[in-house]
C-alpha cells in the first residue's frame, strides 16, 4: 500500500495540521510517513501546501510529481493540482471556493461543503477535519479509531476537552462528503 | 521493546534536538536562523536543564555559539551547535582552532540556498564549506550527510562517538528539506551524561582543571611560532585524518548491483534520486544509487570500484555541481561523468531526473 496525497489551500485553513493528523494516524498502523509542507514567507491567507505520503514500504522521494490523491481548496491549486492526479485517482474540492468546477473525467471527483458545513457549525475550526472525514470515506487509508488517536498525540493536552467535537465532524464529513464524477 | 511515546512523527530539525538530549550532550549554543530555528525551539520546549541537566543557551551570534563550542569541546564536554548556510560561514574562523588543538564538538549546518543570505529554501551549497573546510590551514571535519528525519536522529549519536574517539569537529550536513518535512522517527533510550569522574578519566587532555594535583596544566593553542613545531602538529594531524579515511567511510548501495548507469548524491538529492530510479527501472533502465554518508571521509574506493564497471556515472546535487569534483576525481574518469543540479533553493523532482537520464541515450 503507497497513498501519495496533496493537500493545498491557503494558510490558516488547518492545512499543515489536516496533514500532520493524518501522518500521525498512518504512524499508528505502522506505516512509514512523509509530510513535507512548502515552506517561505507566507502567511495566513497566502497559499499553504503539504505533501503526504503514507506507505508499507521505505519512502525514496519526499517530492512528488504526481498525485494518487489531491484535496484542492481554492481555485489556484485546482488549477495546479489537478493536472497533476493520476489517471484513476481521486480529487477532492469545496464548491464554495472553487469558481470552475473540476472537467477531467479519468479521476474519481468529489466534492465536500466543508466550509458551508463549518458555518452552519458555527465552528470554522473543524473545518479541516470534515475535510479529513470526507478523504477517509472515500480513501480508506486509515481507520477513523486512528485519527482519533493521532488527534490524542498531536493536540496538547490541554485540548484534549476538543477531541469529541473533531470526532463528530470527522464523522460528520464522511457523510456529507458527495460523488460528482466516477473515473 | 521501544515505547509508544519514543516514536513520533518529528521534523528533522526537532529529531536533533530530541537526539541531543537522548544522547546525554552536555550543551546546545545556537542563534536562531531559517530553516533550522526548530532545532533551539524544540530544546527550549523539552527545557532539558530541569531533566539530564543539559545546558541550552541562545547566543549573541553564530560567532559566539562556535566560540562556546570550542570551549566546552575543550572542557571536555559533549555540545552542539547548529545554523544554516550564511550563518554557517560565521563559525568558520573557529573550526580550524577546534581541529588543530582537537577539540571534539558538533555542528548542525541545515543547508538553504546561497551565495550569502541567499533565499530559505533547501539546497547543498554547502558541500564544499563543510568537506574542504571554509577555514584556514590543513584540516579537515567529518561531514555526515542524513537524507532522513531517522537518520538525522540517529547521527547525532554517531556525530557523538566519532568525535569523542577521533577528537574532532563533526559536521552533520542537512538541509533545508530535511529538516523541516516530518517522518516517523524512533527515538532513542536516554544515555546519562557523563559525570566529571568519567571526563576526567575519558579526557585527559582537557582544559577542565579536573584531577589537576599531580600533572601539568593541560594547554589548548593553535599558536605555534616554531615553523617546525607547527609543521610536526600538522603531519601528526595529517596521520590522524589518514586513519580516518582508512576507518569511517560510510556510504549506501541501492539498487547498484545490476546497475549500469549509477546515480551519486547525498541527502536529500539521494532520496529524490531514488524516486527516479524506481521510474526508470520500470522503464527498463538499469539504474543504481551510490550514496556517500560521510561526505568527508569520502567513499572514494567504492566510487572507484563502481566506475570501472559503469557505462555512465550521473551526480545529483541541490547546488551547481561541488561533490561532481570529488565523483570525477575518485572515479579517475573511468566512464563518462554527467551532472544534474539545481540551485538557490529549487529542488529537484524525480521526473526530471527520470527524463534526463532517459534522454542520454544508450552508451
Amino acid at each position: 500500500m503507497k497513498e501519495e496525497i496533496i493537500i493545498s489551500g491557503f494558510g490558516g485553513q488547518g492545512v499543515l495540521s489536516m496533514g500532520k493528523i493524518l501522518a500521525y494516524a498512518g504512524i499508528i498502523e505502522g506505516k512509514e510517513v512523509t509530510w513535507m509542507p512548502s515552506y517561505g514567507p507566507e502567511q495566513r491567507g497566502g497559499t499553504a501546501n503539504v505533501t503526504v505520503i503514507l506507505s508499507d514500504e521505505r519512502i525514496t522521494s519526499p517530492v512528488l510529481n504526481t498525485y494518487d490523491t489531491a484535496i484542492v481548496l481554492n481555485q489556484p491549486s485546482l488549477e495546479r493540482f489537478m493536472p497533476l492526479v493520476k489517471p484513476g485517482g481521486t480529487l477532492i474540492y469545496d464548491p464554495s471556493s472553487i469558481l470552475t468546477p473540476p472537467m477531467r473525467k479519468d479521476i474519481n471527483v468529489y466534492s465536500i461543503e466543508a466550509m458551508a458545513e463549518a458555518a452552519r457549525m458555527k465552528n470554522g475550526k473543524v473545518f479541516n477535519m470534515l475535510l479529513l472525514g470526507g478523504l477517509i470515506k472515500v480513501r480508506p487509508i486509515v481507520s477513523v479509531e486512528d485519527v482519533v488517536e493521532g488527534l490524542h498525540r498531536t493536540l496538547p493536552e490541554r485540548h484534549h476537552h476538543l477531541i469529541p467535537m473533531n470526532e463528530e465532524a470527522i464523522r460528520h464529513g464522511m457523510e456529507i462528503i458527495r460523488e460528482e464524477n466516477k473515473a | 521493546m521501544q515505547k509508544d511515546n519514543d516514536i513520533l512523527l518529528l521534523k528533522g530539525n526537532e529529531a536533533i534536538a530530541h537526539a541531543a538530549i537522548r544522547y546525554g550532550y552536555d550543551g546546545f549554543f545556537g542563534y536562531p536562523i531559517t530553516p533550522q530555528s526548530e532545532i533551539l525551539e524544540t530544546l527550549a520546549l523539552l527545557k532539558p536543564w530541569e531533566t539530564t541537566g543539559m545546558v541550552v543557551l541562545q547566543s549573541e551570534s553564530e560567532v559566539a555559539s562556535i566560540n562556546m563550542i570550542y570551549a566546552g569541546g575543550g572542557s571536555g564536554k559533549c555540545v552542539l551547535t547548529s545554523s544554516s548556510s550564511v550563518g554557517v560561514s560565521l563559525m568558520q574562523e573557529v573550526i580550524p582552532y577546534m581541529a588543530i588543538c582537537e577539540v571534539p564538538g558538533l555542528i548542525v549546518s541545515v543547508q538553504r540556498g546561497g551565495p550569502g543570505l541567499g533565499t530559505i529554501q533547501p539546497s547543498q551549497s554547502d558541500y564544499r564549506q563543510a568537506t574542504c573546510g571554509g577555514g584556514n590551514g590543513d584540516y579537515h571535519t567529518i561531514v555526515l550527510a542524513p537524507c532522513s528525519v531517522q537518520e538525522s536522529c540517529n547521527m547525532v549519536g554517531l556525530a557523538k562517538e566519532l568525535m569523542m574517539k577521533w577528537r574532532t569537529p563533526v559536521i552533520i550536513l542537512s538541509d533545508g528539506s530535511i529538516g523541516q518535512m516530518m517522518e516517523k522517527c524512533i527515538l532513542p533510550p536516554y544515555t546519562p551524561r557523563r559525570t566529571d569522574e568519567e571526563i576526567r578519566r575519558q579526557c585527559p587532555w582537557a582544559t577542565n582543571g579536573l584531577g589537576l594535583k599531580g600533572r601539568k596544566p593541560n594547554v589548548m593553542t593553535s599558536l605555534e611560532l616554531d615553523q617546525a613545531l607547527m609543521e610536526k602538529r600538522n603531519r601528526e594531524l595529517q596521520k590522524k585524518y589518514a586513519r580516518i579515511q582508512q576507518e569511517e567511510v560510510r556510504a549506501e548501495h541501492y539498487h547498484t548491483e545490476d546497475a549500469e548507469t549509477l546515480i551519486v548524491a547525498f541527502g536529500s538529492a539521494a532520496r529524490i534520486s531514488m524516486g527516479a530510479i524506481d521510474n526508470l527501472r520500470q522503464q527498463g533502465h538499469k539504474v543504481g544509487l551510490l550514496r556517500p554518508v560521510t561526505l568527508w571521509p569520502f567513499p572514494e574506493k567504492e566510487i572507484l570500484e563502481l566506475a570501472s564497471r559503469m557505462k555512465r556515472i550521473v551526480v545529483v546535487e541541490l547546488n551547481e555541481g561541488q561533490m561532481l569534483r570529488d565523483v570525477q576525481w575518485a572515479s579517475q574518469f573511468r566512464c563518462p561523468i554527467e551532472f544534474i543540479g539545481h540551485s538557490g533553493g529549487v529542488i529537484i523532482t524525480p521526473d526530471e531526473i527520470t527524463r534526463k537520464i532517459s534522454e542520454m541515450g544508450k552508451l
